[in-house]
């Protein structure tokens, strides 16, 4: 190839870089290592992971649940067709990916009860800071109201981009685990931000961010659990403008937080600012039914500077497997497992009671999870419970950065606890007992 | 024929078989069906309303749909069916890196001892974690020259906000007032649009006759109120920026950053460092250059790597080693703040990390050097068919016109481009960077053969045939594949983005 090129060796293809930048020994990391050793150094990671899901029962939650993933989802979503492909910019030739995302589209549409669903973003929370950058692109306004029972992370991220935007972020704090919209002066807000139900598994009545929404012409963004929806009244019914959501409950395992699923579904009246891709229907040139990415006008790649989102990668394949893992669990069993989280999150909360110096931080309904009080700071609880094989839950102090709107008082103590419907009744009891050593 | 003297013979990439429409699951759907299958809990069971307000409950029940597990395999196989990928064939889509992706990567993140740790697990129990991206972090610093890096970004275009937000960051803790970035026409157009998600303007700077970074140009744009400039080395058109200390000079001159949009960075692996060039903020696209799947549109990752006076900026918290050798997540003290929910794309994080093992310094110079070789052989390859936009050493990618084919026939970049689809291949990047009349930019990577690319040239000289004798069929391609070309202008003109659309808009009809 390079007598082909007229050239003695590859370096000459190389001489037109100025010999001052150019590397004279080459990278300073190991020589390359075989796939059987470098997989030897792997297993030093994994064994080192004493908190995976395989030797401890998780009780986490927070966003991030321990779902079944059948075998079926795993396999279809590892198919490499699907795990190999690049972005579908050849529709001819990418019907596959196309139409399973326009799959996704309608089940996304369907769960937010909203007309419009994009082809997904990273995770919930960016997904929500896009909501953000929606709202303000819709009324021209920059000021946004978050109530603190969105969860604390998606907080962090949306005070991160707003560096950039020049949003004023409003946090509107909880009392007894409900948004206390009647503390804040919502005038000149662009957005009005919950989540239902909150991080702190509490069901708000959303029916007064909608009349503070309506009030005062601002969006409602909704943050929603995509699980809870199988049973709950949907964003749309509640009103809202805009959906988010964190689309790892469908077929994503823990990953360690990532790569997970951004949900994002609007009203159609504010298709024009979407972010992200959104997949079409139309048909070829032989008139047979098709897909394609459409609304291309809107993204960065034609808009530049004057795109209201630069997200170009963003999570199919993701959003391949939610489509797979929800047509796996079909309509009646995406209820079931809505069902299953809510009965084994009641059955530890009832439970706990005979747990001396246990209390739960809220008296409100709540959902799948929910956060308690010990007369310990929650680290050192979770760590002893680790003793005994259970993932105890999350610090609330860890995940708030040690504090905010949130929970009123001593927060080092508080743990945010969930069911999935993969625990049984042993293994629910079993908690129990594990925290009752672990508080004495 | 040239083929037949390679040893291999003619490497072929394979048509698509899935040529009959599919019905969407909603349409498969049939009452009563059903595959899930749930574990036995013993949990006491209660009734929804039990637990449930009325308010917050559901009206209606959501339809998903009802299949069974074989209806749900046959399905998502035929789709599969459907749809190319690297796996089955030669994608030399340019600027995107379409290399193949090692099995071995996907091996090692599907084992529970990593996707099986919950994020927020504590530290003491996922040692092993960080310490992976510690080493990643202190590897990807090493190859970009750079002294610390955030992996949280999710994507390419994550990346750049973050960097900007750091350069933003770094400016203001300076008490410096900045308000324009500068880019060259040729960047991608996530540049531009990063730019102003990060409050700044944008500064469009023309390239020049070359195809690079106009030094005077840049001079007559710089000032005061510079912030930076965000530059692709090689850039888009898959050249070397020759005169890159002379801009890092400039640059710097008036108090701005340089920030490296590490799309490219696949070409210059050992070779040459941005942190070395001048670059104080680098991103990297671990699903291009450092293989991780691309998963149809993503997953991606996009780690920011900043030199050590930014360091101090970086969202946090970071995987961090403790004196002692063990682990734990620090938060820089000016941090940004969080870019992601947790700790970013961790699954792919890992892939990267056995990719850059695997591959080891010697390895990824190797890299580059091979991916250069394909496109150079390439471009001298189709020298008479499809001449280079610039006729030159090119690095990883070269962009070709196809101005001359259209003079002549009116056969436009985008019929050869899906031409190429009937020969087996993915398409080039077509009409981009858009200085460039009628392009088509390959990237052929160094992943395929000499005799996948020389069947790729002769089916580029195929098609170039078919334009002198019959024009009009290129105008009509694809044909042979799953649909042919679609009316992308009805999608866009009459929105229908759900199966609840279409069947309004039928009932409409």
């Amino acid at each position: 190839m390079l007598a082909f090129l007229g050239l003695d060796s590859l370096t000459h293809l190389f001489d037109h870089i100025p010999e001052a930048v150019r590397l004279a020994q080459g990278l300073a990391l190991e020589p390359g290592k075989t796939e059987p050793d470098v997989a030897e150094i792997f297993e030093g990671y994994t064994k080192a992971n004493r908190g995976q899901s395989s030797l401890l029962t998780c009780f986490a939650g927070a966003g991030a649940y321990d779902h079944e993933v059948p075998a079926v989802v795993k396999m279809l979503g590892s198919r490499s067709e699907f795990v190999t492909a690049y972005t579908p910019y050849q529709p001819e030739v990418a019907q596959g990916v196309l139409q399973a995302l326009f799959e996704y589209q309608t089940l996304v549409s369907r769960l937010s009860g909203l007309e419009i669903a994009n082809a997904s973003l990273y995770d919930g929370a960016t997904a929500l800071v896009e909501a953000l950058n929606m709202a303000s692109g819709a009324n021209g306004r920059s000021r946004m109201l978050i109530s603190a029972g969105v969860h604390p992370h998606w907080r962090q991220v949306v005070r991160t981009f707003a560096r950039g935007t020049g949003h004023e972020i409003v946090e509107v704090a909880l009392r007894d685990g409900i948004t206390d919209w009647s503390s804040v002066d919502a005038s000149g807000a662009s957005a009005i931000v919950a989540a239902y139900p909150n991080y702190l598994g509490v069901m708000e009545d959303m029916s007064s961010a909608k009349q503070l929404a309506v009030a005062n012409d601002a969006l409602l963004v909704l943050g929603s659990d995509p699980v809870a929806a199988g049973v709950l009244k949907t964003a749309g019914a509640w009103g809202a403008d805009v959906f988010v959501g964190e689309g790892q409950p469908f077929g994503t395992a823990l990953s360690f937080g990532g790569p997970y699923l951004g949900l994002f579904a609007c009203t159609a009246d504010q298709v024009r600012r979407l972010p992200g891709r959104i997949v079409g229907e139309t048909v070829d040139s032989n008139d047979r039914r098709s897909f394609v990415t459409t609304l291309r006008a809107r993204e960065q790649d034609i808009r530049r500077e004057k795109a209201t989102s630069n997200v170009c990668t963003n999570q199919t394949l993701m959003a391949v497997t939610a489509a797979i893992q929800l047509g796996w669990l079909g309509t009646q069993g995406l209820r079931e497992v809505a069902l299953r989280c809510a009965q084994g999150t009641h059955y530890l909360f009832d439970e706990l009671r005979s747990v001396e110096g246990a209390s739960p931080v809220s008296s409100q309904p709540f959902f799948r999870e929910f956060a308690f009080r010990t007369d310990h700071p929650a680290a050192q609880v979770l760590e002893r419970m680790a003793n005994d094989s259970v993932l105890g839950g999350l610090s609330v102090a860890q995940l708030t950065n040690g504090g905010d709107g949130s929970i009123e008082a001593d927060i080092e103590n508080v743990i945010l606890v969930s069911v999935s419907e993969r625990r049984t009744r042993p293994q629910i009891d079993h908690y129990v007992e594990v925290l009752r050593k672990a508080v004495r | 024929m040239r083929s037949k003297a390679l040893p291999g013979g003619r490497a072929a990439s394979a048509p698509l078989l899935g040529h009959e429409m599919e019905p969407t699951m909603f349409e498969m759907s049939v009452p009563g069906r059903s595959a899930y299958q749930l574990r036995t809990t013993d949990v006491p069971e209660r009734s929804l309303e039990d637990m449930v307000p009325a308010v917050h409950r559901g009206e209606a029940q959501i339809e998903i749909a009802e299949l069974s597990e074989r209806d749900l395999v046959g399905h998502f196989t035929r789709l599969s069916h459907r749809q190319f990928s690297v796996d089955l064939g030669a994608y030399p889509l340019g600027s995107c890196t379409m290399k193949y992706n090692p099995k071995f990567c996907d091996a090692v993140a599907a084992d529970i001892g990593l996707n099986g740790v919950h994020p927020a697990t504590p530290a003491s129990l996922c040692q092993g974690w960080l310490e992976l991206l510690v080493t990643l972090e202190e590897k990807l610093c090493v190859i970009t020259g750079m002294s610390a890096a955030t992996l949280q970004p999710a994507a390419g275009a994550a990346g750049e906000l973050t960097g900007l937000l750091l350069m933003r960051a770094f400016h203001e803790a300076n008490g410096d007032v900045r308000r324009r970035v500068i880019i060259p026409d040729s960047a991608h157009g996530t540049n531009p649009a990063s730019v102003t998600l990060g409050g700044y303007e944008v500064t469009t700077i023309k390239s020049n006759e070359r195809g690079l970074v106009d030094l005077e140009e840049l001079k007559a744009a710089l000032g005061p109120d510079v912030a930076g400039i965000m530059l692709t080395n090689p850039n888009t058109v898959g050249l070397f920026e020759e005169q890159i200390t002379e801009i890092a000079a400039a640059v710097h001159e008036v108090g701005g950053l340089l920030y490296y949009d590490g799309a490219n960075l696949n070409a210059i692996l050992g070779v040459v460092r941005p942190g070395d060039m001048g670059f104080d903020i680098v991103h990297m696209n671990l699903h291009k250059t450092f293989a991780t799947p691309h998963g149809g549109g993503g997953p991606g990752a996009g780690p920011v790597a900043v030199s050590a006076r930014l360091a101090r900026f970086l969202p946090g918290p970071m995987a961090a080693r403790r004196d002692d050798g063990s682990f734990e997540w620090r938060t820089p003290e000016e941090s940004i703040g969080r870019v992601h929910g947790w700790h970013g794309n961790a699954m792919v994080l890992a892939r990267a990390l056995a990719y850059i093992d695997v591959h080891g310094g010697d390895g990824l110079t190797r890299v580059a050097e091979r991916a250069v070789l394909n496109a150079n052989w390439l471009r001298e390859r189709l020298r008479a068919t499809l001449p280079a936009a610039y006729d030159r050493v090119c690095m990883h990618e070269c962009v070709l016109s196809a101005s001359a084919l259209k003079a002549k026939y009116a056969v436009r970049g985008l019929d050869i481009a899906k031409a190429l689809l009937e020969e087996g291949f993915h398409s080039p990047t077509v009409y981009f960077p858009l200085i460039v009349d009628e392009a088509l930019m390959f990237e052929p990577t160094e992943t395929e053969s000499l005799q996948t690319l020389e069947a790729l040239a002769e089916a580029i000289e195929r098609i170039a045939a078919r334009a002198a004798s019959d024009p009009d069929s290129l105008k009509r391609a694809p044909q042979t594949t799953p649909v042919s070309r679609v009316d992308e202008a009805r999608a866009a003109r009459h929105l229908i983005a759900t199966e609840d659309a279409a069947h309004r808009s039928q009932y409409q009809a």
